[in-house]
C-alpha cells in the first residue's frame, strides 16, 4: 500500500493500481528470498507500537472475559492460584509428595510403578477439582505451563509413529513427576531458589533435562548463585533424579534436532549390525553392558577401545549416575576423573565391580586377562554389587593360566 | 563507485540500440538526484547491473528519481528485456525486475520458466499458471521445517496432487519438479509420468506417501528422464521391479539417486541401465547393492562424478575387492563420495585413490567406520569442501580434518547415537580446531556434547564469513561447559562478526540478552530456530523487531508470549512462516492475529483430545504454525488442524 502511493505516480500511464499491488502481494509469496519491502516495512513499523499496544490489550479483556467455569485441564484453576496461598499449598504439598514418588524404583525404562500413579490420583483429587484429568502442583504459571506441556506432548501423534515411541510416551509422564518434586525440594531451600521455582518454564526444563553425564548440571539463571543451586540440586537429586535422568533425556520430543530419516536409517543400521549373531561384523564389536540397580542397558562397541583404562572411563561416564552416588565423589567432571582409578573406586569403595561373561557363559573379572583375549571372548558386560562377584576373579586367573 | 551505483544493460548490437548508463544515486548515503545520462563510453558489468535493480526493486529511490528511471526505460522493446532478463537467473533478483514497473512485470511474467514455491499453501496452483504460463521447472515446499523432527503429525498436509492436476489442466509443459517436505502418492507420480510428455526431473527431498509403484511409474514412463534424485524419503517398498521399469531406450539418465529405499533392487538391470546412459554422472545405490556389483557398476561408468556406495562389505583379500580396487583407480573424474551404510572398514582403502580428487565427501550415514579409520581416510582428502560425518570422529579427527582440508567450506557433524552420553563425541575443541584450521567454512551444523563461550568467540573470530551457523548441544540447556554461564556472549560474538549470517540455529542455555544481539547484529538473517531458550517476551520482540530480513523464524519451548507474538502483526506478512510450539501463546492472542490480519493463516496444531471446541481463549496453544497466504485458509486441513 505504501509501496502504491511510492510507485504510481511516478510510473507514466500507469493507473491499474489493483494489479501492480496485485503482483507486488504476489511476489513475495513466489520468492522468500525478495528482499522485504521497505515502504510497506516503513509503513507497518510506524503503526507498529500503537497496533501492538492496542491489539494486546485487547487480547487481554478478550481473554478476560472468556475465561469460563468450565475447567478442561484444570490449568485455570491453577493459574487463579492467588500466588500468596502458593507457598502454602505448596508446603502442604511437600509432606504429601516426598514419600514413595522420590524413592528409587527399579524397572524398564519409561515404566511407572502403579502406587506412583495412584500417589498422583490422590493428589490431585485432594487438591484439585475433580474434573482435572492431570495432577497438577498448585505453583506458579511456570510450572503450570510446563505441565500443560508434558500433558499434551504425551498425546502425540507424530510420536507413536516414531520406534520407541510409546515408552517415550510414558517415561515422558515419569519425567514431570520427577520435575515437581526437585521445584518442591527447592522451595524448601533458599530464597534464591524459589525465585528460580517461579521463572517461568525455563528453568523447569533445565530441570527435566538436566542429566549431562559429564556432570555440567544446567545452573538455572544467571541471578541465581549458580553454587548454591547447584548443590541444593545435588542433595536433593540424590539417587533418584540420576536413576531416570538418562531416560529423560530421551524423551524430548524432536531434540536434538536430527530428521527422523536420519534417526530411522541409523538405528536400524546398528541394530543389523548388532544382531548378526554368530558371523562377528567386521568393525565393529557391540556388548551389552548392564548395571544391578540401574534401570536400563547399554551398549558399547569393544572396538572402540584399545584398552581396559578407556572402557572403563566410557562405562564410568555412562553409568556415572549412579557410580558418582555410589562413590561418594562429588569432584568436578572433566576428562581428570576419569580412567582407572575411577573403577577402582567402585571396587573398593562402593561394592561395584566390572565382570563379563565369556564364550564358555563364564563370569569373569574385567581386567585379569589381556585386553586383546578379553575382547576376543567377551560376549556381555555387567556392572555387580561386589558382594554378589566374590569368588569370580580366582576362577578367572585360573582360566587364563589353563589357556596360557 | 563510492556515491554511485551504475546500471549498464547490455547493448543489443544487432539492433542498433545505443548504449544507456544511468547512474542511480546511492540511496543509503546520500539521498540524492539520480541522474540518467546517455554515455555509450562506459562498461558495468552484471553485478552492478543486479544490485541496481534491488535497489530499483525495492524502491529505495524517490519519487522523482523513479520516474526519470521509468521514463529512460520506455526506449526499450520488450526483446532487449526480455534477452537481459535472462540473465538474471536468481529468484530473487527475477522478483525485483518484475517490480519495476508494468512492463517489466509483463515481459518477466512470460520469460520466467523456473519458479520457487517456499510454502504451497501460499498461492493456488491457478494463480501460478495464470501469472507464469511458460513455466518448466517448478519448486515447491510443504510441510514446517520442524516436520523434520517429528513435530508435525504425518497427516498435516503438504500434498503435491492439486498442483500436478493445475498444470496438467493449464496445459503447462512441465520438466522439472522439486518438492520438498511433501505428500507425494503414487497417484501423483502416475499422473505426473503420463501428463507431461516432456519431464525431465524429479527431486524428492524428504517427502513420503509413495511407493516405489509410483516409481516404477515415472521409469517406465518419462522416455527423457535425466534426473530421479529421492534424498531421504520415506517410501514404502514394494518390491516391484521398479529398476527394471526404465525402457531400453532410455539412456538419457545423468543423475539417479535412490540411496533411501529400504529394499531389494534388480541388479542385472541396475547395470543394464548404468551401462546404457553413458551421460551418467552422479548415482548413488542403495544398501543392498553389493560391493561386487559395485564394482562391476564402476568399471562400466568411469565418467562418473557422484558415487554413492551401497553395501561396502567384503573380504579385502578377495578377488572382486581387488577388481574393485582396480576400477576405483579409472574413476579420476568422481569428486563426490557417500554412501557406506553397512561397511568394512578394512575395505576402505580401496577408494584412497580417488580420495585426492574429492570435494565432498559424506559419511555421516557411515556408523561403521570409526575414528582411526575415518582419520586416515581423510588424510588422503586434502581437496574436500563439504564434509558430512557422524561424531564418532571425535575432537582428534576434527584436528586432523583441521590440518588436512585447507578449502573446507561447510561441515556437518551429526551425532551417531542421540541416546548415549558421553562416548566418542565431539566438544568446543573440534569446532575451535577447525575454524582456526579452515578459513574458508561459511556453513557449519555441529551437534555436541558441549560449549563454551570463549570457543564460540575464537570461532567467531577465525570464520567471518558464516552464512549458516547451526550448533546444538544434544542437552539443549546446557552452559557454558567452563563458566556456567549462558551461552549469550558466545553466539553474540557469531552474529556480531559473521555479517553475512543467513541460517542461524542456537542452543544451550540462553537468555532475552542473546537475543539483543541478534536484534542488533543480525541483519542479514533469513531463518532463526530457536529452542529452550531466552527468558521473557523481550527475547522474541529483539528478535522481530530488529532482524528486518527475517523470512522464517521457528521456536520451541521458550516462553515467548502474547505481548511478543502481537507486538508487530506487520511483520509476519514480510516473512514466510513463523512456527511457535511449547510457547506461551494463547488461543486467544493467536485468534486476534487471524483476525486482524487476513493475509495470514493461522493455524493451530491441536494433537489432544482433551481440547473440544468450546476451548478457553486463555488455554496455550501446543503448537502454532502461521504464514502469509494468498488463498485464504487451506481446504484440506485435517480435523487436528484449526485455522483461526
Amino acid at each position: 500500500m505504501i509501496m502504491e502511493s511510492i510507485i504510481f505516480p511516478t510510473v507514466k500511464g500507469m493507473a491499474e493500481e489493483d494489479y501492480f499491488s496485485g503482483s507486488q502481494e504476489i511476489l513475495h509469496f513466489f520468492d522468500l528470498m525478495s528482499p522485504p519491502l521497505l515502504g510497506v516495512e516503513g509503513g507497518g513499523r510506524g503503526n507498529a507500537p500503537l497496533m501492538s499496544s492496542s491489539a494486546s490489550v485487547d487480547c487481554i479483556s478478550q481473554s478476560g472475559l472468556g475465561l469460563k467455569e468450565r475447567n478442561y485441564l484444570g490449568l485455570s484453576d491453577c493459574s487463579s492460584v492467588d500466588s500468596s496461598g502458593v507457598s502454602n499449598v505448596s508446603e502442604e504439598n511437600k509432606s504429601n509428595l516426598n514419600l514413595k514418588a522420590t524413592e528409587l524404583r527399579l524397572g524398564l525404562p519409561g515404566s511407572r510403578s502403579p502406587e506412583r500413579d495412584s500417589d498422583f490420583i490422590l493428589l490431585s483429587s485432594d487438591k484439585l477439582d475433580e474434573k482435572q484429568l492431570f495432577p497438577l502442583l498448585p505453583s506458579k504459571d511456570g510450572i503450570c505451563s510446563l505441565m500443560q506441556k508434558s500433558i499434551v506432548s504425551g498425546n502425540k501423534r507424530g510420536f507413536s509413529d516414531t520406534m520407541d515411541g510409546f515408552s517415550e510416551k510414558k517415561c515422558s509422564v515419569f519425567a514431570e513427576g520427577k520435575w515437581m518434586f526437585n521445584a518442591t525440594g527447592s522451595d524448601s531451600g533458599t530464597p534464591q531458589s524459589v525465585i528460580e521455582a517461579k521463572l517461568a518454564g525455563n528453568a523447569g526444563k533445565n530441570v527435566i533435562l538436566s542429566n549431562n553425564s559429564s556432570g555440567t548440571q544446567p545452573t538455572m539463571k544467571k541471578e541465581v548463585p549458580t553454587r548454591a543451586l547447584q548443590e541444593g540440586h545435588n542433595k536433593m537429586n540424590g539417587s533418584n533424579n540420576n536413576s531416570s535422568a538418562p531416560a529423560a533425556k530421551a524423551q524430548v520430543v524432536g531434540w536434538p534436532p536430527i530428521r527422523s530419516f536420519r534417526k530411522n536409517t541409523l538405528a536400524t543400521t546398528l541394530k543389523t549390525n548388532d544382531e548378526v549373531d554368530g558371523k562377528p561384523v567386521p568393525g565393529a564389536l557391540f556388548v551389552k553392558v548392564s548395571m544391578d540397580g540401574a534401570p536400563y542397558l547399554r551398549k558399547v562397541d569393544l572396538r572402540t577401545y584399545s584398552t581396559y583404562q578407556e572402557l572403563s572411563s566410557a562405562l564410568e561416564k555412562m553409568f556415572m549416575c549412579f557410580t558418582i552416588r555410589q562413590c561418594g565423589s562429588q569432584e568436578a567432571p572433566g576428562r581428570e576423573m576419569m580412567g582407572e582409578n575411577k573403577f577402582k573406586d567402585l571396587v573398593h569403595g562402593s561394592d561395584y565391580v566390572l565382570t563379563f561373561e565369556d564364550k564358555d557363559g563364564d563370569w569373569m573379572l574385567v581386567g585379569d586377562v589381556p585386553w586383546e583375549m578379553f575382547i576376543e571372548s567377551c560376549k556381555r558386560l555387567k556392572i555387580m554389587k561386589g558382594s554378589d562377584a566374590i569368588g569370580l576373579a580366582p576362577r578367572a586367573m585360573e582360566k587364563s593360566k589353563n589357556q596360557n | 563507485m563510492d556515491t554511485y551505483i551504475n546500471i549498464y544493460i547490455e547493448r543489443e548490437r544487432d539492433r542498433g540500440f545505443g548504449f544507456f548508463l544511468t547512474e542511480l544515486s546511492d540511496y543509503n548515503r546520500s539521498g540524492s538526484n539520480l541522474k540518467v545520462e546517455d554515455n555509450p563510453e562506459l562498461y558495468f558489468g552484471p553485478k552492478i547491473f543486479r544490485s541496481s535493480l534491488h535497489l530499483i526493486g525495492s524502491a529505495r529511490v524517490k519519487k522523482d528519481q523513479m520516474r526519470s528511471f521509468q521514463s529512460m526505460l520506455n526506449y526499450f522493446p520488450e526483446e532487449v528485456l526480455e534477452h537481459v532478463f535472462d540473465f538474471l537467473t536468481s529468484h530473487r533478483d527475477r522478483n525485483a525486475v518484475s517490480l519495476v514497473c508494468k512492463s517489466w512485470y509483463a515481459v518477466e511474467r512470460f520469460s520466467r520458466e523456473k519458479v520457487f514455491i517456499g510454502n504451497c499453501y501460499a498461492i493456488s496452483p491457478d494463480r501460478l499458471i495464470a501469472r507464469f504460463p511458460r513455466v518448466r521447472s517448478l519448486t515447491l515446499k510443504g510441510k514446517p521445517h520442524f516436520a523434520d523432527f517429528n513435530l508435525v503429525p504425518h497427516d498435516w498436509g503438504g500434498y503435491v496432487q492439486p498442483w500436478i492436476e493445475s498444470m496438467v489442466k493449464g496445459g503447462v509443459n512441465l520438466e522439472e519438479l522439486r518438492l520438498k517436505r511433501m505428500l507425494v502418492s503414487d497417484e501423483s507420480l502416475e499422473l505426473l509420468a503420463n501428463s507431461f510428455p516432456n519431464f525431465k526431473s524429479l527431486v524428492l527431498v524428504s517427502c513420503e506417501g509413495f511407493t516405489t509403484d509410483g516409481l516404477a511409474a515415472i521409469a517406465s514412463n518419462c522416455r527423457f528422464l535425466r534426473e530421479l534424485d529421492l534424498q531421504e524419503n520415506e517410501v514404502e517398498d514394494r518390491r516391484g521391479q521398479w529398476l527394471s521399469r526404465f525402457p531400453d531406450s532410455c539412456t538419457s539418465l545423468v543423475s539417479l539417486n535412490f540411496a533411501c529405499l529400504k529394499g531389494e533392487v534388480n541388479l542385472a538391470s541396475l547395470e543394464r541401465l548404468v551401462a546404457r546412459c553413458c551421460n551418467l554422472r552422479s548415482l548413488r545405490v542403495n544398501h543392498a547393492v553389493p560391493l561386487d556389483a559395485l564394482q562391476r557398476i564402476l568399471a562400466q561408468a568411469p565418467q562418473l562424478v557422484d558415487l554413492g556406495t551401497g553395501s561396502f562389505v567384503h573380504d579385502p583379500d578377495s578377488e572382486s575387492y581387488n577388481k574393485l580396487e582396480t576400477s576405483m583407480q579409472k574413476c579420476t573424474s568422481i569428486t563426490s563420495l557417500s554412501g557406506f551404510l553397512d561397511v568394512t572398514a578394512r575395505c576402505l582403502p580401496a577408494i584412497y585413490s580417488i580420495c585426492r580428487h574429492l570435494t565432498t565427501l559424506n559419511l555421516s550415514y557411515a556408523p561403521g567406520i570409526y575414528s582411526d579409520e575415518l582419520v586416515k581416510l581423510i588424510c588422503h582428502c586434502n581437496k574436500l569442501e563439504r564434509l558430512l560425518v557422524l561424531d564418532t570422529i571425535g575432537d582428534k579427527g576434527l584436528g586432523v580434518v583441521a590440518s588436512t582440508c585447507k578449502e573446507l567450506q561447510e561441515l556437518r557433524v551429526f551425532p551417531s547415537d542421540i541416546y548415549v552420553v558421553g562416548n566418542a563425541s565431539v566438544t568446543e575443541e573440534g569446532l575451535v580446531a577447525i575454524s582456526a584450521g579452515c578459513p574458508k567454512l561459511n556453513s557449519i551444523l555441529y551437534f555436541c556434547q558441549q560449549m563454551t563461550n570463549a570457543a564460540l568467540i575464537t570461532v567467531a573470530k577465525n570464520c567471518p564469513n558464516f552464512i549458516r551457523f547451526r550448533l546444538c548441544t544434544l542437552n539443549p540447556t546446557v552452559p557454558d561447559a567452563v563458566t556456567m554461564q549462558p551461552l549469550d556472549e558466545g553466539f553474540g560474538a557469531i552474529v556480531k562478526s559473521c555479517k553475512g549470517l543467513k541460517r542461524l540455529s542456537v542452543s544451550g542455555l540462553l537468555t532475552d540478552q542473546v537475543f539483543l544481539y541478534f536484534g542488533r547484529y543480525a541483519k542479514q538473517l533469513e531463518m532463526l530456530s530457536i529452542a529452550f531458550a531466552g527468558d521473557s517476551d523481550k527475547g522474541m520482540l529483539y528478535v522481530l523487531n530488529g532482524c528486518k530480513k527475517l523470512k522464517k523464524l521457528e521456536i520451541r519451548d521458550s516462553p515467548f508470549g502474547n505481548v511478543a507474538l502481537l507486538a508487530d502483526m506487520g511483520k509476519y506478512e514480510t516473512m514466510r512462516s513463523l512456527w511457535m510450539s511449547s510457547c506461551e501463546v494463547t488461543l486467544g492472542a493467536c485468534k486476534t492475529l487471524a483476525q486482524k490480519m487476513p493475509k495470514l493463516n493461522v493455524e493451530i496444531i491441536n494433537e489432544s483430545d482433551q481440547m473440544e471446541d468450546s476451548v478457553d481463549d486463555k488455554q496455550k496453544v501446543e503448537k502454532m504454525y502461521l504464514y502469509r497466504t494468498l488463498v485464504g485458509p487451506r481446504k484440506d486441513a485435517p480435523d487436528f488442524v484449526w485455522t483461526l
